[in-house]
C-alpha cells in the first residue's frame, strides 16, 4: 500500500510544483492547495497505513488491538488542514484584492513595491 | 478517565502527571497564555480604540517581566518543562524553556514593548480599528510559543500563528504597494512553512515521536539506518527560507519596506530570527552529526548571504529597503555560526541574534523617524537631519556603528566571536566574507549618514521636531541596550556560551523532559 501512496504523493508534488512555477497568481494558489494536500497525505502515510481498525481499546483489554490505526497523524493532519484552509481563504481574498488594486494577476507585472525604474542612491552631494 | 471497571489495575503514573504542576513551572507557558489572553481582550474592546494602547502596553510590560522571571529561573535551575494536559512526554506536548529559548524570548519581549510604545504614535486610529494591537499580541504569542515549545509539530503551529498575525500586520492600511508586497511575502512564507511540515512528516516517520528531547535521545541509535542527513537538509532549507538566507531571500526585500515602519521594525527584528532560532535548535541540538556533513553547503550559503546583503544595501536609495539588506547580511553571519557548529561559533551566532533583534528593530524605527523628519524615504531627497535634530542624529550615529559591527558597540562582539571561530577551523574564506560584508554595510550606512544627515537639505524642511516620549523612549531605550552590551559584554557573553553549551550537550534539556529518577513517581519538575 505504501508504494502506491508514495507515487500518489509524488504526483501531487509534481503538479503542485508545476503550478507554482507559473507567474499567474491563481495558478500559484492552486499549486499551494495541491502542495498542502500532498503534505497531508505524506503525514498520513508516515504514520502507518492499515485497514480500518479504529484506535479504540476494546472492553476487557488494556491495550490497542494489533494493527490498529495510528491516531496521532490524523490529529496532525486535522491541524494542518485547518491551518492550510484558513491560509488559503486569506490568500484567495488577498489575490482578488491584488487583482483589483494592481489590475493584473501576472507576478512579473506587479512592480509597485519594487519599481523597475528605481534609481541608485546619489554618488555625491 | 473512562476506564472500564474490569481494568482498574492500570498504572496511570506511567503516562500522566498525577501531582499538580508546581506554580513556578507555569512560568513556561505564562508568556504565551498572557499574550493570547490580551489579544482576546483587545478583540473584545476593538471598538473602543482609545483603550487599545494602554491595554497593549500593560500586556507587553507584563510579558517582559514574565520572560525575565523565566530567564532568571532557567539560569538558576536549568531547563524547565511543563507538559500540556498532564500527559507525560512523549505522549503530551511539552513546553521546555532552556537558556537559549528563554533569552531569545526576553529579547523579543523587550523589542515588542519598544515597538508597542512607538506604535502609540505611529499607528493612527484607523490602524488601531483595523486591529494593530490584537495582531501584535497574537504575533508575540506565536513568537513566545516558538521560542519555548519543546515539540517540533507544536513549533510548526506557532510558526503558523505568527505568520497569520504577520499577514494582518503587513496589510494594515491596504495600500496597493502593501498588497503587492504582502502577496509575495504570504505565498513564499507559506511555501517555506509547508516545507517545514514535510520535514516534520518525514521526521515522524523515522522517529515515531515529535518531542525534541526524545528525538535528541534517539538520534544516535538511528544514525546508521535512517536517512537523517536528507531530513536535516530539508529542515535547513525550510528554516533558511524563513530566515531569508540566500538564495531563498527574495521575499524579504520585496515586502519588508511596504508596511507601517513599526511593523517593519518588528518583522526585521523578530521574524527572521525565529528562522535562525529553529535552525540552531534543529541542527545543533537534534542533528549535530548531520549538520557536520552539510556544513560546507551552509557555510557557502552563509557567505553568499552576507555578500548579497552588503551589496544590496549599497544599491538601495530607499532607507527601509537598505535596512532590509542589512538584516539579510546579519542572517548570513548567524548562519556562519551554524555552519561552523563549535560551541564558540554557536555562542557567536546566539550573541549575533540577540544583537540583531535589538539593533535591527532600532534601525527600522530610526529610518521611520528620519523619514518623518525629512519627509521622504529616498536618500536622494533626505538631507539636513544633523542640523534639524542633533540628538536624534547622535543616536542614529551610535546605532549605525552598532549595526555595522564597529567597536565599541554591540555589533562588535558577535563578529569577533564568529571570526575567531572560523579562523580556528581554518575557514579563512568565511572569515573574509564576514569582514567584507561588514565593510560593505559600513559603507552603506556611512553613506546614509553622509547624505541624510550631513548634506545640506535639498528641499525645505517638511517635518517638525518635537521631543515626543513615544519616540524618544523606545529609540533611546534600545540604543542604551546596544551601548550597554557593547561596553559591558561579559554577562551576555557568559549567557550565550551557556546557551550554546546547553545545545551542544542537551543532557540537561533531556533530563528536564524525561527525569530518569522521578519517572516512576510520575512527577515532572
Amino acid at each position: 500500500m505504501e508504494p502506491l501512496f508514495a507515487v500518489l504523493i509524488g504526483l501531487f508534488f509534481a503538479a503542485a510544483v508545476y503550478l507554482m512555477l507559473s507567474k499567474h497568481t491563481v495558478r500559484i494558489l492552486l499549486g499551494i492547495v495541491l502542495l498542502g494536500n500532498g503534505v497531508n497525505l505524506t503525514l498520513f502515510t508516515a504514520g502507518r497505513l492499515t485497514r480500518e481498525v479504529p484506535p479504540i481499546i476494546p472492553a476487557g483489554m488494556d491495550a490497542l488491538p494489533a494493527g490498529a490505526a495510528n491516531p496521532l497523524p490524523q490529529a496532525l493532519i486535522l491541524t494542518a488542514i485547518v491551518i492550510s484552509f484558513s491560509f488559503f481563504a486569506f490568500l484567495l481574498v488577498l489575490t482578488y484584492r491584488a487583482y483589483q488594486e494592481l489590475g493584473t494577476d501576472d507576478t512579473d507585472e506587479m512592480r509597485l513595491a519594487e519599481p523597475r525604474d528605481e534609481q541608485l542612491p546619489p554618488m555625491g552631494y | 478517565m473512562a476506564t472500564p471497571a474490569t481494568t482498574t489495575a492500570i498504572d496511570l503514573s506511567a503516562a500522566l502527571v498525577l501531582a499538580p504542576t508546581a506554580l513556578a513551572d507555569w512560568l513556561v507557558v505564562a508568556p504565551v497564555a498572557l499574550m493570547i489572553g490580551f489579544g482576546a481582550v483587545l478583540m473584545m474592546v476593538r471598538k473602543s480604540v482609545r483603550l487599545h494602547g494602554a491595554i497593549a502596553i500593560a500586556g507587553l510590560v507584563l510579558l517582559v517581566l514574565l520572560d525575565a522571571a523565566l530567564l532568571w529561573r532557567v539560569s538558576a535551575h536549568g531547563p524547565v518543562t511543563m507538559v500540556m494536559g498532564r500527559w507525560l512526554p512523549p505522549f503530551g506536548i511539552a513546553f521546555t524553556a532552556d537558556l537559549f529559548g528563554a533569552v531569545m524570548a526576553l529579547a523579543a519581549a523587550v523589542v515588542a514593548l519598544a515597538a508597542g510604545i512607538f506604535a502609540l504614535r505611529d499607528i493612527d486610529a484607523g490602524g488601531r480599528r483595523y486591529g494593530f494591537f490584537p495582531f501584535l499580541m497574537l504575533l508575540m504569542a506565536g513568537v513566545s510559543g516558538a521560542f519555548l515549545t519543546g515539540d517540533i509539530f507544536n513549533l510548526y503551529v506557532w510558526f503558523e500563528v505568527l505568520l497569520i498575525s504577520s499577514f494582518g500586520l503587513l496589510i494594515l492600511g491596504s495600500e496597493p504597494e502593501q498588497i503587492d508586497g504582502a502577496l509575495k511575502y504570504a505565498i513564499l512564507n507559506l511555501i517555506g512553512t509547508t516545507l517545514f511540515l514535510i520535514a516534520v512528516g518525514y521526521l515522524y516517520a523515522i522517529f515515531g515521536t515529535l518531542n525534541m528531547a526524545d528525538i535528541a535521545r534517539k538520534a544516535a541509535s538511528l544514525r546508521g539506518t535512517a536517512p537523517l542527513t536528507t531530513l536535516t537538509a530539508l529542515f535547513i532549507l525550510a528554516f533558511a527560507m524563513k530566515a531569508a538566507a540566500f538564495p531563498v531571500n527574495f521575499w524579504l526585500p520585496a515586502s519588508y519596506h511596504t508596511p507601517r515602519v513599526v511593523v517593519s521594525a518588528l518583522f526585521g527584528g523578530l521574524l527572521t530570527k525565529i528562522g535562525i532560532y529553529a535552525l540552531v535548535r534543529v541542527t545543533i541540538m537534534l542533528f549535530p552529526v548531520e549538520r557536520e556533513a552539510l556544513s560546507l553547503t551552509v557555510a557557502v550559503a552563509a557567505a553568499l548571504t552576507m555578500i548579497v546583503g552588503g551589496l544590496g544595501a549599497l544599491a538601495q536609495s530607499d532607507v527601509r529597503r537598505l535596512v532590509g539588506y542589512v538584516v539579510i547580511a546579519g542572517i548570513g553571519n548567524m548562519m556562519a555560526g551554524v555552519a561552523i557548529g563549535t560551541p564558540a561559533a554557536v555562542s557567536g551566532a546566539i550573541l549575533y541574534a540577540l544583537h540583531s533583534v535589538v539593533a535591527m528593530t532600532a534601525l527600522y524605527l530610526l529610518a521611520g523617524e528620519a523619514a518623518r523628519l525629512g519627509g521622504a524615504w529616498s536618500l536622494s531627497r533626505l538631507g539636513g537631519l544633523w542640523r534639524q535634530a542633533p540628538w536624534f542624529s547622535g543616536v542614529s550615529f551610535l546605532l549605525f556603528i552598532a549595526a555595522a559591527g564597529l567597536p565599541p558597540l554591540s555589533g562588535l562582539w558577535p563578529k569577533v566571536a564568529l571570526l575567531k571561530a572560523s579562523l580556528d577551523i581554518g575557514a579563512w574564506w568565511l572569515a573574509a566574507a564576514i569582514l567584507v560584508s561588514a565593510f560593505l554595510i559600513t559603507l552603506a550606512l556611512a553613506r546614509v549618514f553622509l547624505l541624510a544627515y550631513w548634506r545640506p537639505r535639498p528641499e525645505p524642511a517638511a517635518g517638525t521636531v518635537a521631543g515626543d516620549w513615544r519616540i524618544t523612549l523606545p529609540l533611546g531605550g534600545l540604543t542604551a541596550l546596544v551601548v550597554l552590551f557593547g561596553l559591558l559584554p561579559e554577562p551576555l557573553l557568559d549567557l550565550a556560551y551557556g546557551a550554546a553549551s546547553g545545545l551542544a550537550d542537551p543532557a540537561a534539556y533531556v533530563e528536564s523532559v524525561f527525569p530518569a529518577a522521578t519517572m516512576e513517581r510520575g512527577a515532572v519538575r
